[in-house]
């Protein structure tokens, strides 16, 4: 029924987040630095230290892993800026107001995209810097980024609702380490999956950010030659998994964080 | 005339604390209600349900004939709030906060524009319009606040302690401007914590304590009620002490106290000619004071009055 409204408004919003972004730098060098730093950090770092198996270039096999850990690490702006504007009082000025009741979480989760898009293109360039290619087709590039956005934007929902609930600013980010560590150091981005012992191992390979990393890492053409493909379904059909995932995630999580800001006040 | 807000039986828990208690209030077209307490009275609580920002536990409310529970987004459509803090975004210059308002209030992107560069002038923020505000003064932000209230022509306008943490400067600009606004029509409800502040603005008074409004009527009413006008004489030799008290009880309504070398008591009617009056009978019995001073009624004396508590001792318990 009022689905343009929710997209004037939330646009609306969107505009709000993307001035921001013009006039605090700071965020823009954030965005701009930790990816970059992961990859450099990571190639160097671990890069030499850590034997993926025999005919791997680790640096290679990194990158998927790095993309979409960056991503999911970069989701958690969404509920720190949530958790702010709820914290001063921004989030009652916008309920008091007769506009829809998602546009805020549209815009918002919307606006964030911008910022992952430009984190992708800045880790892309520093890793074709460290002597990352992409293999695969030019097409399959692109699904590979769009891919990691669409994944993205479906965490950006978990950490809005994170972001809702938390009391203030000052425990989003502990809260939502909780929930990303576990799943990004858990999976597939840094090491192969044939090192974990066997529990972690099924966790790893049922886990999203595992198949989201396998697929971008397919579809970049960084899987090499040699490498035994994992038994799992979910590693078998990464692409699939992972939007099955998104969509999970979506159909959850958008309903759950709307309840949560329309029943959310200042204190 | 129509009640603008009418509100009956309020009730508002949060797990053990009862906020509001069984609250009534009414305002009329184009009339000013203050709803004055301590922090923790219930006073937010009542401006948040009749905003639609919480829902009551019970009771009924109104705005501009729409029921809050029933049609909340038509309320929205019919009011203005301004809150306790100033909700502004500070990256986004003034101008940009007041068009996203009023987009989000549905005008079109030209009309906002219009009507933001319109209030900017009114409010006296043409110079910073275009400046994050970031840089505004608080009172700014709190003006730039209001305006974003505005943005609609709601006919219902609620403000939230407008003037609370703000410079007397400030706050005396706050006054111009929401006087000048009540002017012209607009029916609000107002919450604050300075009885001078509902005296100069609000037609009528409810105070308010524990969720409940413990008095109501207008400021006049309330003050000769409950809050009167004081003397304080404070003499040089305590042995003058019962001689001033006999000159202040000529004009003194209720008891006299006496404290050492220090006289108190309550005087109702003309405050400043008793006090000249009294400040003559001294000087004509040659009694040498330290101090002689008259003391406007504040919340605490009307709270003391009315609960037998201070302030302060009521913000503990709640």
């Amino acid at each position: 029924m009022n689905a343009p409204r929710v997209l004037i408004d939330g646009w609306v919003v969107a505009q709000r987040n993307l001035i921001k972004i013009k006039r605090v730098p700071e965020i823009l060098v954030f965005v701009l630095i930790s990816p970059i730093m992961f990859v450099v950090l990571f190639a160097y770092v671990f890069g030499g230290a850590i034997d993926a198996g025999p005919g791997l270039n680790y640096r290679e096999f990194l990158i998927a892993g790095i993309f979409a850990q960056t991503v999911v690490f970069g989701a958690t702006f969404t509920g720190a800026s949530l958790a702010e504007d709820m914290q001063k009082g921004f989030i009652d000025r916008f309920r008091s107001l007769p506009m829809s009741r998602s546009a805020v979480l549209v815009g918002r989760t919307g606006s964030d995209i911008v910022y992952n898009v430009i984190s992708l293109v800045v880790m892309a360039l520093t890793g074709l810097l460290v002597g990352w290619r992409a293999r695969g087709s030019f097409l399959d590039s692109v699904s590979a980024f769009l891919l990691l956005i669409v994944f993205a934007y479906a965490i950006s929902w978990v950490m809005a609702y994170i972001g809702l609930i938390v009391p203030s600013v000052d425990v989003i980010n502990n809260a939502s380490f909780m929930v990303i560590m576990p799943l990004t150091f858990v999976s597939n981005a840094f090491v192969p999956l044939e090192t974990f012992p066997s529990a972690l191992q099924t966790f790893a390979e049922w886990n999203p950010v595992s198949t989201v990393t396998q697929a971008v890492r397919e579809l970049f053409g960084n899987v090499p030659d040699g490498f035994v493909a994992p038994d799992a379904w979910s590693l078998q059909h990464p692409v699939v998994y992972t939007l099955i995932w998104v969509g999970i995630i979506v159909i959850v999580f958008v309903p759950l964080s709307v309840r949560q800001y329309v029943r959310a006040s200042a204190k | 005339m129509a009640n603008m807000i009418q509100a009956r039986g309020l009730v508002k828990r949060f797990g053990k604390v009862t906020a509001l208690d069984g609250l009534d209030l009414d305002v009329p077209e184009g009339s000013v209600l203050g709803l004055l307490g301590p922090n923790g009275a219930g006073k937010t609580t009542a401006v948040k349900i009749l905003t639609t920002l919480l829902t009551a536990d019970a009771g009924q409310a109104m705005v501009a004939g729409i029921d809050v529970r029933e049609d909340p987004q038509g309320v929205r459509g019919k009011i203005g709030l301004s809150g306790q803090f100033a909700a502004v975004d500070e990256y986004l210059t003034g101008y940009e906060n007041l068009r996203m308002v009023g987009r989000l209030y549905r005008l079109s992107a030209k009309e906002a524009g219009v009507r933001a560069r319109e209030l900017l002038e009114r409010f006296g923020l043409d110079d910073a319009a275009d400046r994050p505000s970031k840089t505004y003064s608080g009172g700014m932000r709190r003006r730039l606040d209001l305006a974003g209230a505005l943005v609609a022509n709601p006919p219902v306008l609620v403000l939230d302690e407008p003037t609370t943490g703000l410079d007397p400067r400030s706050r005396q600009q706050m006054w111009d401007v929401i006087e000048e606004l009540v002017s012209g029509g607009t029916t609000l409800l107002l919450t604050t914590q300075y009885l001078e502040e509902a005296d100069m603005l609000a037609d009528d008074i409810i105070v308010i304590d524990h969720g409940r409004a413990i008095a109501q009527g207008t400021s006049d009413e309330l003050k000769s009620q409950f809050g009167q006008e004081r003397i304080d004489v404070v003499v040089a030799d305590a042995h003058d002490a019962a001689a001033a008290a006999r000159i202040v009880n000529t004009v003194a309504f209720g008891t006299v106290t006496v404290k050492d070398r220090s006289i108190s008591a309550a005087i109702s009617g003309d405050g400043a000619s008793h006090l000249v009056e009294v400040g003559k009978a001294i000087l004509d019995a040659r009694i040498s004071i330290l101090d002689l001073g008259m003391r406007r009624p504040t919340l605490d004396d009307v709270f003391l009055t009315l609960t037998g508590e201070t302030v302060s001792d009521s913000e503990d318990v709640a």
